[in-house]
């Protein structure tokens, strides 16, 4: 079973999902006959006026499918509507089909905000699953505390922040940078560091703190970098790196500028792959690569929670499930896992709590284990945030990275960690 | 600043900083010679410059999709098609908009403002629609990649050097054609005077058709070029836009020896000043310093002695 796949409307306007082809069709109107028994009533389960019925529970995406955050938030999308389908398929949440509302939000700010209004306050949604910028989910954040919606928001990010309304499914900045640094200097025996990054906060935070920590170890960073977004001239600050000799190349550069930088990188000559200079990142998923090219970053190594290529028996079936969905060429890097684990730790929040409304599914949301995600096992914090594991990959031709460390503990999540501000 | 560094080190720093600033200053040539044409020579505000580009870029993707699937063999060869096609795609988009459009508004210049930027929105989409939202990857020939090792430090990036023969060959083109041929001495002369080119028999419809393709054509050219070092995306025009038009504004609108002269200063400028501060702080610097020349001199570094 398969949906079509989403045509982009040029005008942003609302895109109803609705699940087509006979089989599936089929398997909607018998659903409610046979869940009907085991159900509770609506007026237990949703007792705030959330979007619940006897059968259903509506659910809204807000992602961009317009403008330049397209890039990145589609994988997003896609693994957010596998997960929903594939809840859907085992029989929905508290005997009820998930229904998905999908707003765009344009990778515009402000439109995200309004949109996550018109979702929470008219169609009276459940939970949202969205956002991929730190700026949109700036913009989001008051609306989704003062009107008590839930956001599960995927993307790793800088921390320094934590909401009751929002469950943060992405690496805060010190999961993915800490133990990525550990590793190289263990691994690598790197002592003198380059910190290279673009011109805004993620960048910034996440360089600040591996500064902090890398003098905690008592080694050296010898130049600290930041280029404008968009920026596509590296010739200098290459030329620069090729004067101090780093040990390690730290690179958070993102968006278009990321392409510009390792192409520019292999030009110049600069070889990451032979062992005099380790380039280490957090910023380049499978699906950043798509667009460097994967002979151009060859070598590299990222600090991230999920790779493509995780060995797994959860990580083949999701990888399995998610190219039957949207195609056999699909890539899918970090975000678009956490992305998916969305939805399912929604369901296991409300199941937990006998009920859809937000603030019982909150209050239920703490401890809440997912044993069947793809990059293993993981378990919300206190905080919001999930305990997982840090992992290091290399960067393959193929556009794959081989996983070639990860940490044996959990990292606990902190996103306001202590000396390192 | 230099503590620690040998004389050697700086010597070749100095030289890498050098060429590093020529890249830059071909790249930006070769961004701002279409604009320069359409802008400059015709007074249309083209923002769907970057646009453009991108066609040509993924023009680009395409041919090479096709060599490696088709004709392996030859595809070390496949980048000068690529950039012919890129021209003559572009090109002839170009002609297409500028009879739809562009030609009914050349008396309303901030209207062709809204106009072309409405154009780089429906391009973008259509990029989007056909080619996917996530960028795609150009595979260059091996010739095009790594770099002559000079000696120890300095090393010359090879597509760095195709960049500036591009660059040159298409200048020096562009400088036959406008200033050397017969007709783009009818291209000036409907430029400068369009009743009086059309009493004299030019048909300045067609010559305004000619020259908007002729910009548009460079750009692809430009786009295709750009794939060795930037990114082929749906929106990627929009990195570049905003440089081409500062350089072609800062050289004197309608000179375009001006055009290739303020490419110099601000590449000069940007590089040597990204080595002694951070990248974000030589923007702002070259963009003051841009501004404050504009204010003292608002016709830009060249402007041609015109009768008016």
């Amino acid at each position: 079973m398969r949906f079509p796949r989403p045509t982009i409307p040029i005008f942003g306007h609302a895109t109803r999902s609705k699940p087509t082809g006979v089989l599936l069709g089929a398997a909607l109107c018998l659903a409610p006959l046979l869940a009907l028994a085991e159900a509770p009533p609506t007026e237990e389960v949703s007792t705030t006026g959330l979007a619940v019925t006897d059968d259903t529970v509506t659910v809204g995406i807000l992602h961009s499918t317009t403008g330049t955050m397209a890039i990145s938030e589609t994988g997003s999308v896609q693994a957010e509507k596998l997960a929903i389908q594939q809840i859907n398929d085992a029989g929905g949440v508290l005997g009820r089909k998930i229904e998905i509302i999908q707003e765009d939000g344009a990778s515009d700010w402000p439109t995200f905000a309004e949109k996550s209004k018109k979702l929470l306050v008219e169609d009276k949604v459940a939970a949202v699953f969205g956002c991929w910028t730190s700026a949109s989910r700036k913009a989001v954040l008051p609306v989704f505390e003062q009107y008590n919606g839930m956001l599960y928001y995927p993307t790793f990010y800088e921390g320094l922040e934590q909401s009751p309304n929002v469950i943060y499914t992405g690496q805060e900045a010190t999961q993915q940078i800490l133990a990525g640094i550990d590793w190289v200097v263990d691994e690598k025996d790197a002592k003198t560091f380059f910190l290279l990054g673009s011109d805004y906060i993620w960048p910034r935070t996440s360089n600040k703190i591996a500064r902090k920590h890398i003098e905690k170890l008592g080694l050296k960073v010898v130049g600290e970098e930041y280029y404008p977004l968009g920026h596509t001239q590296f010739n200098s600050v290459i030329n620069k790196i090729k004067l101090r000799k780093p040990d390690v190349i730290y690179a958070i550069v993102v968006g278009g500028s990321n392409v510009a930088f390792y192409k520019q990188l292999k030009a110049a000559g600069l070889d990451i792959d032979e062992g005099k200079t380790t380039l280490l990142t957090i910023s380049v998923t499978e699906d950043e690569i798509l667009g460097i090219g994967g002979e151009n970053i060859e070598g590299a190594y990222a600090a991230m929670k999920y790779f493509q290529s995780l060995d797994n028996e959860n990580n083949k079936a999701f990888v399995a499930a998610f190219k039957e969905m949207w195609g056999e060429d699909s890539v899918i890097g970090d975000v678009t896992q956490a992305a998916y684990l969305g939805p399912w730790l929604w369901k296991a929040a409300v199941e937990k709590a006998g009920s859809f409304d937000i603030d019982k599914v909150r209050e239920a949301s703490p401890g809440i284990e997912l044993t069947t995600a793809p990059e293993g096992y993981v378990r919300i914090h206190e905080n919001h945030h999930l305990w997982s594991k840090t992992r290091v990959g290399l960067a393959r031709a193929d556009g794959q990275y081989d996983v070639v460390y990860e940490t044996e503990e959990l990292m606990e999540p902190d996103p306001f960690p202590e000396g390192y501000q | 600043m230099f503590d620690g560094y040998t004389l050697g080190e700086l010597g070749s720093i100095l030289a890498m900083q050098g060429f590093a600033g020529l890249t830059l200053f071909s790249v930006f040539v070769l961004m701002a010679l279409g604009l320069a044409i359409i802008f400059g020579q015709m007074g249309v505000i083209n923002m769907a410059h970057g646009e453009f580009m991108i066609l040509g870029a993924y023009v680009t993707y395409v041919v090479s999709t096709v060599f490696a699937d088709f004709m392996p063999a030859l595809f070390g060869s496949y980048f000068f098609l690529a950039m012919a096609l890129a021209f003559v795609t572009a090109g002839a988009l170009g002609a297409l908009v500028e009879w739809a459009m562009i030609r009914h508004l050349y008396h309303r210049p901030l209207d062709t403002l809204l106009a072309t930027w409405g154009l780089s929105l429906i391009m973008q989409q259509v990029f989007r629609s056909v080619f996917g939202a996530r960028e795609v990857g150009v595979t260059l020939p091996d010739w095009l990649m790594g770099s002559f090792q000079l000696t120890d430090l300095i090393e010359v990036p090879i597509n760095g050097l195709f960049v500036m023969a591009l660059t040159f060959l298409i200048a020096l083109g562009v400088y036959l054609i406008l200033f050397r041929s017969r007709w783009g001495n009818q291209s000036r002369a409907v430029v400068q005077n369009r009743a009086m080119a059309g009493a004299v028999g030019i048909d300045t419809g067609r010559m305004d058709r000619m020259t908007f393709a002729l910009g548009c054509g460079i750009a692809g050219v430009a786009g295709s070029a750009f794939t060795m070092i930037g990114s082929t995306g749906p929106t990627a025009g929009q990195l570049y836009i905003v440089d081409t038009f500062l350089v072609v504004v800062f050289g004197g609108a309608q000179s375009l020896l001006g055009t290739i002269a303020s490419a110099f200063v601000i590449s000069q400028s940007q590089s040597t000043m990204e080595f002694f501060l951070s990248g974000s702080m030589a923007k702002v610097l070259t963009l003051l310093t841009v501004v404050v020349i504009l204010m003292l001199r608002p016709q830009g570094l060249f402007s041609l002695k015109l009768r008016r």
